[in-house]
């Protein structure tokens, strides 16, 4: 992690803050309140949607659970149809191998498609810093770039921002736009197509992520809307695809599943507008060259976990973003990650490390475990149980030092370890919450209660305890 | 050590415990649907805002002819192996046209390799009368015809026809975002009008029927 999320407060700060912003709450409510009554329509017309869910998650286990053997495949494949492949460890390799290759095609600047291992690695930062441009064509990348700000939805990274914000920042940013652009979402898109239109046209080198990467054909996908991606696919002379190495299918025909549960799950669609496949180089037609590289960035970390290996089946539809209480509240910001939302919650912690940072160990409790990502997640990630279990990494990573949740519970263990002593203790209790007992209720209390206190009552506790009675009896 | 081997030793100690039998994929959806696909097919590409046009094999090129007056699409370029007759005052993209030639260009007519009717969307695979991807989306128009016989029901059976290793493009509707307040909003950098002319078996549609249709943006 480098400069963009570098120093975010931890999670249950950052929400805080988002909750005070109204009009970011509204925006939020509106546009998930949209996607998810589209996303529900789409896959009722479906009969067989369970079996298509089945068949995603066996794809993907299949992929994860045979890595190694797909992943060289997928090379043979790519090498036999005149792509190179290049294997990065991290965020830092991944990004020197895309600039070597821009300044080996004498360019100085580059064409982007929306790509989350991208914004991952922060390639943009490092290619800046390289002395190399990026633009980032697709429209919500682009309103998120031109506002100098982050993304905070997988799919639609400017969910935050409403059309009137949009204008206005294109009124701000973009060369040549008037104060005759209205808010209509048409003429926004109209001007988005001016903008990038001469880019398109000239440029040498663009970069893309995949969605998928079929190993038995070594065909790349990408799954888009606007026609962005299929203009840096297709017109500049260098192609270099940033992916992941769980982005794998094993197989051509795995595509027939994939390509039904995407669409459906992210813009609730039948089909999105256009998906490009392509493999390797074709003469004649698109990229002179194809550069692949293959990114580990801490997903063989989450691959050693038996329980948080799942996150890696994520095919990044933002489902269980739409439909999290949470997220619908806070907003992605809050999560201090480019992988906001439910998945990101236990994405995160696993591919930075769960003590990586101030923000990591605080997302696996960014959710209240109701379960309704996991409902809609096309490829059955049991979200909240992985959300279980790295909160008990997070505890785990802090054993040893003090806390006041740690004195606290050693003083319980103490109480509860003899009859004698809880017998002490429950009278105690009984005595001090009548003190404290308003109504029959125990409100707020002070000190480091507060926080536990401040938005629960406690019934008061009974004066004759269980054991009282029974002795008495 | 390289990265490759670094990564794919990582991998292989990750999976040290890990069951490596191949899972078995459950492909119990749905391979095949029931009914008129033509009509679903067509039904479905209307749905995404697309003009279709249903004609009989042996009047398309007035078919065609209509749908390039009706949007005031004067010149024309086809991929140099699309039969001459469809469009006979076409430019052929042979040589291939420099790219500043094809923005130039107010549209393009080509054929497909499959249409779905589930989805409602055509495939090219720059087979015949297809030509190379940049053709189909430079030019602000798109004139795609389908044969009646080249539809068929489900994502699966496209699949299966389709040749994973040659540059395919899916395509379901015109250029689209739904990246304001998530409203689907047509028309941003690929092909702003999308026209599908599906040609069905001469005596299947006695004369052209307009399906749908939306203006121009």
């Amino acid at each position: 992690m480098t400069g963009t999320w570098l120093g975010m407060p931890p999670f249950p700060e950052a929400a805080r803050k988002a909750l005070g912003d109204t009009q970011l709450r509204t925006n939020l409510r509106k546009a998930t309140g949209t996607i998810r009554g589209k996303r529900a329509a789409v896959v009722a017309e479906r009969a067989d949607w369970e079996a298509l869910r089945v068949a995603g998650k066996e794809i993907k286990d299949r992929t994860l659970h045979n890595l190694d053997t797909y992943l060289e495949q997928l090379e043979r494949n790519v090498t036999a149809a005149g792509g190179v492949v290049h294997w990065a460890r991290d965020a830092a390799e991944a990004n020197r191998i895309v600039i070597d290759l821009v300044r080996a095609a004498d360019a100085d600047e580059v064409v982007k498609v929306k790509s989350m291992a991208t914004q991952e690695i922060e390639l943009n930062e490092a290619l800046a810093e390289a002395g190399i441009a990026a633009y980032e064509t697709d429209l919500a990348e682009l309103i998120v770039q031109l506002g100098h700000d982050r993304p905070s939805h997988i799919l639609v990274p400017a969910i935050h921002r409403n059309r009137a914000e949009i204008r206005d920042i294109f009124l701000r940013e973009m060369p040549g736009v008037t104060e005759a652009l209205t808010d209509d979402p048409a003429e926004l898109a109209a001007a988005a197509r001016a903008h990038l239109r001469r880019k398109f046209l000239t440029a040498k080198v663009a970069v893309s992520g995949a969605n998928f990467a079929v190993a038995d054909s070594g065909t790349l996908v990408v799954v888009e809307s606007e026609g962005n991606g299929r203009m840096c696919l297709t017109l500049p002379e260098v192609l270099i695809s940033v992916v992941g190495i769980e982005k794998l299918v094993p197989t051509w025909q795995d595509l027939e599943v994939m390509l039904q549960l995407l669409p459906r799950s992210s813009t609730g669609e039948r089909m999105n507008p256009y998906t490009s496949t392509w493999t390797g180089v074709t003469p004649g037609d698109g990229p002179r060259e194809f550069h692949l590289i293959l990114l580990d960035n801490g997903r063989t970390d989450a691959l050693a976990d038996d329980i948080g290996r799942q996150a890696l089946r994520c095919i990044r539809c933002s489902a269980c973003l739409n439909v999290c209480p949470v997220y619908e509240r806070t907003g992605g910001h809050a999560y201090g990650s480019v992988y906001p939302g439910p998945i990101g919650a236990i994405l995160t912690p696993q591919l930075r490390g769960v003590t990586a940072d101030e923000v990591s160990p605080t997302l696996p409790f960014a959710s209240t475990l109701c379960g309704a990502c996991y409902e809609v997640c096309p490829v059955l990630i049991d979200i909240p149980q992985a959300l279980v279990h790295l909160r008990a990494k997070a505890v785990d990573a802090k054993r040893g030092k003090p806390s006041a949740e740690r004195a606290a519970m050693r003083v319980a263990q103490w109480f509860f370890g003899s009859s004698r002593r809880l017998r002490v203790a429950q009278r105690l209790v009984a005595t001090g919450g009548r003190v404290l007992s308003r109504r029959g209720r125990i409100g707020r209390l002070p000190g480091p209660l507060k926080g536990w206190s401040g938005a629960r009552d406690t019934a008061t506790p009974p004066r004759r305890t269980f054991r009282t009675w029974w002795e008495s009896r | 050590m390289t990265a490759r081997e670094e990564i794919l030793g990582r991998i292989r100690s990750a999976l040290s415990t890990v069951d490596k039998t191949e899972t078995v994929v459950s492909r119990d959806y749905e391979q095949t649907i029931e009914g008129d696909l033509v009509e679903l097919f067509a039904e479905r590409v209307a749905d995404y805002r697309a003009t279709v046009v249903r004609t009989a094999a042996d009047r398309l090129p007035e078919a065609i002819a209509e749908q390039l007056a009706h949007f005031g699409i004067s010149s024309v370029v086809t991929p140099a192996d699309l039969p001459a007759q469809w469009v006979p005052h076409a430019d052929t993209d042979a040589p291939p046209l420099r790219v500043p030639a094809l923005d130039a260009t107010d549209g393009v007519v080509t054929a497909c390799a499959v249409g779905i009717a589930e989805t409602g969307t055509i495939v090219l695979d720059a087979g015949a009368g297809q030509g190379r991807r940049a053709l189909t989306l430079v030019p602000d128009f798109h004139l795609c015809v389908v044969r009646a016989d080249q539809i068929v029901g489900t994502v699966p059976e496209a699949i299966a026809r389709l040749d994973g290793t040659r540059p395919l493009t899916w395509i379901s509707g015109p250029s689209a975002t739904s990246d304001i307040e998530l409203n689907r909003v047509e028309g941003v950098h690929g092909p702003r009008i999308l026209v599908v002319v599906i040609a069905g078996a001469p005596e299947e549609v006695p004369q052209a029927t307009r399906m749908s249709s939306i203006s121009t943006p």
